[in-house]
């Protein structure tokens, strides 16, 4: 057994805070983007060390680990966060941790992910639960590939607030016009990702400047908050804007005379009286009771782990999902998605994988259109593999009706995940977009619609009766496979 | 028609209580939703019972998550026989209350082969009474699911883990090759003889889980709260000297004064701080300008650097 733990020196030891008051805010989730060399761990390792998150007795350990400290008389960060032996031998994050700190205001949930680039998936693990993602940058090198690139899934796992971390401020001598430079370029590259809320902010970590303390002797020009000023006033995201969803996980039944509907709320509110459909089923019925341990309740929000009475027997089992009468989400068998590839094999065309969403689990096949190619943030066409980190836009394809919102409406209801039914490992995270028009739904007033067919085909369906009697109303052109391709990656929404 | 939850017969009974703030409500369906998950996905799970206060806060959740009904699975408590007196008698006093399925379970051959943590040393008794016995019930018990108290916060290996922890059929676990865990969507497909270990505290920190016990007015064995007590001096840890089996070393002498525990384990294993905290209050008040974690009056963390990876690849909790 080793001595006890008691061995910190004096200059490591972060000092008593005065007892904290009650938070009355939800916890706020957040990614942290960015590699080592931009100082991301020195940044978390700053922030959980000026809001005292880490004790005594694991900052010994660390000065034991290391026996290292730097220029400030602080220990090594990395240390502190690189929780596994496996990556403290290779020197690199390989997965994603979650570390936890708070203020007296809020407490805050961090994914720590990888910032190389063979580590998208990770990234987008952590992206997925996050309200908000902070944006790595060395002040040096400004906006690089990797900065857009992390910027982008972040945008695409439905993060809408980031927040501009210009690091290593100091080192260019707190230029105000290099941080004017690099936030105005940031912020241009951010609106045309859709997202609107951004606070970019000139700090060094390892200083500690603009973390969690002002930096008021060192950069006086600079008015705007602190790093942890700008996560104690994000807002978390609520879903409780649109129609009521209850993903049902359980059919409880204590007794004979009792049946309920147990399930986490996923979307809207309801209160006891609202008629609901039991989806796919469509059967219609109204909320005789909300029942908790606690109390038998008025209302349920988004968010809340409930148990639903409704007023007449039907049936529901597991992986239904109750809705509101009014603002029902989409049923279907065919849905178009944006995924992110997780495993070594890649996500392949025709195959059929299982698919979770909910609590509802069902059979799918994946037909990938195009992926993104993240150094120009363009989609390209692409129908074989997506291989690992790959992110793709796919059609998925049902053999029982599926039931979704558009994840833009809803991150619940409109997230999935793909399960390998060899491996059973997961092997896509993904998000519905919309619901793909069923054979004979292309038909609208008006309309045009452009297709590309071989030319064999077209001969045989311009040889047809049909197509002969209405020829005057067509347009007709020869195309290469090439030009094909050109037109229409530049054409409005597929079928 | 059904009729309506008050005049069906509740085993599990409502209280009524100020309404819990945001941050506790949203950690509070967290678990309730992992709970659920697991018992309608996996077909016997079952939950691992410290008797501690992560535990105590787990089951509260669990008579929550399946309220009105009981709880559906059994608690599963492995007894080293050396954890403290008070522990023993506070598990059976819940157990009977509650109306829960207990099973208990000890490493026999490890206790017929007198293995002690004073005659054996914390690594090789904590190996085979606590990680080698969980083996064992978990087998015994044919268990695919088990779930867990373990916070993130609370070991650097920690951080890492799954709400739904794989398990092979020899209960390792390779952080390596961790299945990804997106949104709230839990993958529970297994193959035979594999199983999960489910954490529905993952995200929860130490002053969460007091200021939920407070908030819950949730019932804790004693020792959590200071009082003055026997205890002896030994390799910097304050041991609670109420056990016979406790033999004084040349130059020990038993103290008293006013101690309490911050976790709670096996009696030898497990160090008191001093404190003057007697009641929740005092204990979060001190806690909350508290400047050594938890762990740290935990031998078996100490023995090595990455101690707890180690452990939990063998398949320590």
């Amino acid at each position: 057994m080793t001595a006890p733990a008691q061995t910190a020196s004096a200059t490591i030891l972060p000092f008593a805070e005065p007892v904290k008051a009650a938070r009355d805010t939800r916890p706020l989730r957040l990614i942290t983007c960015g590699s080592v060399d931009d100082g991301k761990s020195t940044l978390i390792g700053r922030l959980l060390w000026d809001t005292k998150a880490v004790k005594e007795d694991q900052a010994a350990t660390l000065a034991r680990d290391s026996g290292k400290q730097n220029d400030l008389g602080l220990p090594d960060f990395a240390l502190l966060l690189d929780g596994l032996q496996a990556e403290r031998e290779q020197g690199i994050t390989i997965d994603v941790a979650y570390r936890y700190f708070s203020t007296d205001r809020r407490s805050f949930i961090v994914a720590d992910t990888p910032g190389h680039e063979q580590y998208t998936r990770n990234m987008a693990t952590g992206a997925s639960t996050a309200d908000l993602a902070i944006l790595l940058t060395d002040a040096r090198s400004g906006i690089l590939e990797q900065t857009r690139r992390h910027a982008t899934i972040a945008a695409l796992m439905g993060i809408r607030q980031f927040v501009l971390a210009v690091n290593k401020f100091d080192l260019v001598n707190y230029d105000k016009a290099i941080f004017e430079k690099i936030s105005h370029e940031f912020r241009e590259f951010a609106l045309s990702l859709g997202v609107r809320q951004i606070t970019a902010i000139p700090m060094s970590a390892l200083k500690g400047e603009n973390v969690v303390y002002s930096a008021d002797s060192a950069i006086p020009w600079y008015d705007g908050p602190t790093l942890v000023e700008t996560l104690e006033l994000a807002t978390v995201r609520t879903a409780q804007a649109g129609g009521f969803r209850l993903p049902v996980q359980r059919v409880a039944r204590p007794g004979e005379s009792f049946r309920g509907y147990q399930g986490t709320v996923a979307g809207g509110s309801i209160k006891p009286g609202d008629p609901v459909v039991v989806l796919p089923s469509g059967v219609v019925a109204n909320v005789k009771q909300i029942v908790t341990f606690d109390l038998v309740r008025n209302a349920a929000v988004a968010g809340d782990a409930i148990t639903l009475v409704l007023d007449r027997q039907v049936d529901v089992a597991r992986g239904d999902v109750i809705v509101s009468l009014d603002g029902q989400p989409m049923t279907g068998l065919h849905f178009d998605a944006q995924l992110v590839s997780l495993q070594p094999g890649g996500i392949e065309p025709g195959r059929r994988y299982w698919l979770k969403s909910g609590s509802r689990r069902q059979r799918v096949t994946v037909e990938p259109i195009s992926q993104l190619e993240l150094s120009t943030g363009k989609w390209r066409p692409h129908a074989s593999t997506l291989a690992m980190n790959a992110i793709g836009k796919v059609r998925l394809s049902f053999e029982e009706q599926a039931v979704f919102d558009a994840y833009e409406q809803n991150r619940s209801t409109g997230a999935f995940i793909l399960i390998d039914p060899d491996t059973l490992n997961t092997v896509a995270g993904g998000m519905i977009t919309a619901k793909r028009a069923e054979l004979g739904g292309i038909h609208t007033e008006g309309q045009r619609v452009l297709m590309s067919l071989p030319a064999d085909l077209a001969e045989q369906i311009m040889a047809s009766e049909l197509f002969a009697n209405r020829r005057d109303e067509t347009e007709i052109r020869r195309l290469t496979a090439k030009q094909a391709v050109e037109l229409f990656s530049n054409a409005a929404s597929d079928i | 028609m059904p009729l309506s939850v008050q005049e069906t017969e509740v085993k599990n009974p409502p209280v009524s209580r100020p309404p819990l703030d945001p941050h506790l409500k949203a950690l509070e369906n967290e678990a309730i939703h992992i709970f659920r998950e697991v018992a309608a996905e996996f077909e016997k799970p079952v939950m691992l019972y410290s008797i501690g206060k992560d535990s105590s806060v787990l089951l509260h959740l669990a008579r929550k998550a399946f309220h009105p009904g009981r709880v559906p699975f059994p608690l599963l408590h492995v007894d080293t026989t050396w954890k403290f007196r008070e522990m023993i008698e506070f598990r059976d006093e819940i157990a009977a209350k509650y109306d829960l399925d207990l099973v208990v379970h000890t490493n026999t051959r490890g206790a017929e082969e007198g293995i002690t943590p004073f005659s054996h040393g914390s690594a090789l008794y904590t190996d085979i009474m606590k990680t080698e016995a969980l083996r064992q019930a978990l087998d015994a018990g044919g268990y695919d699911a088990a779930f867990g108290g373990a916070r993130r916060d609370e070991e650097a290996s920690r951080a890492k883990e799954r709400i739904y922890s794989f398990r092979t059929p020899d209960h390792k676990w390779d952080p390596r090759n961790q299945r990804p865990e997106l949104w709230n969507i839990y993958n529970g497909m297994i193959k035979k003889g594999e199983s999960v270990r489910a954490f529905p505290l993952s995200n929860w920190t130490e002053v969460d889980i007091w200021r939920y016990i407070q908030a819950e007015d949730i019932p804790l064995v004693p020792l959590y709260y200071a009082a003055e007590r026997p205890y002896v001096e030994r390799d910097g840890m304050m041991i609670l000297a109420e056990d016979p089996r406790l033999k004084l070393l040349p130059g020990e002498t038993v103290q008293r004064g006013m101690i309490r525990f911050r976790t709670l384990g096996c009696f030898p294993l497990t160090g008191a701080i001093r404190s003057t905290a007697s009641n929740l209050d005092e204990v979060i008040a001190e806690l909350e300008i508290a400047t050594v974690s938890e762990r740290q009056g935990r031998a078996i963390d100490r023995d090595q650097s990455g101690s707890m990876e180690k452990k939990k690849r063998e398949g320590y909790f």
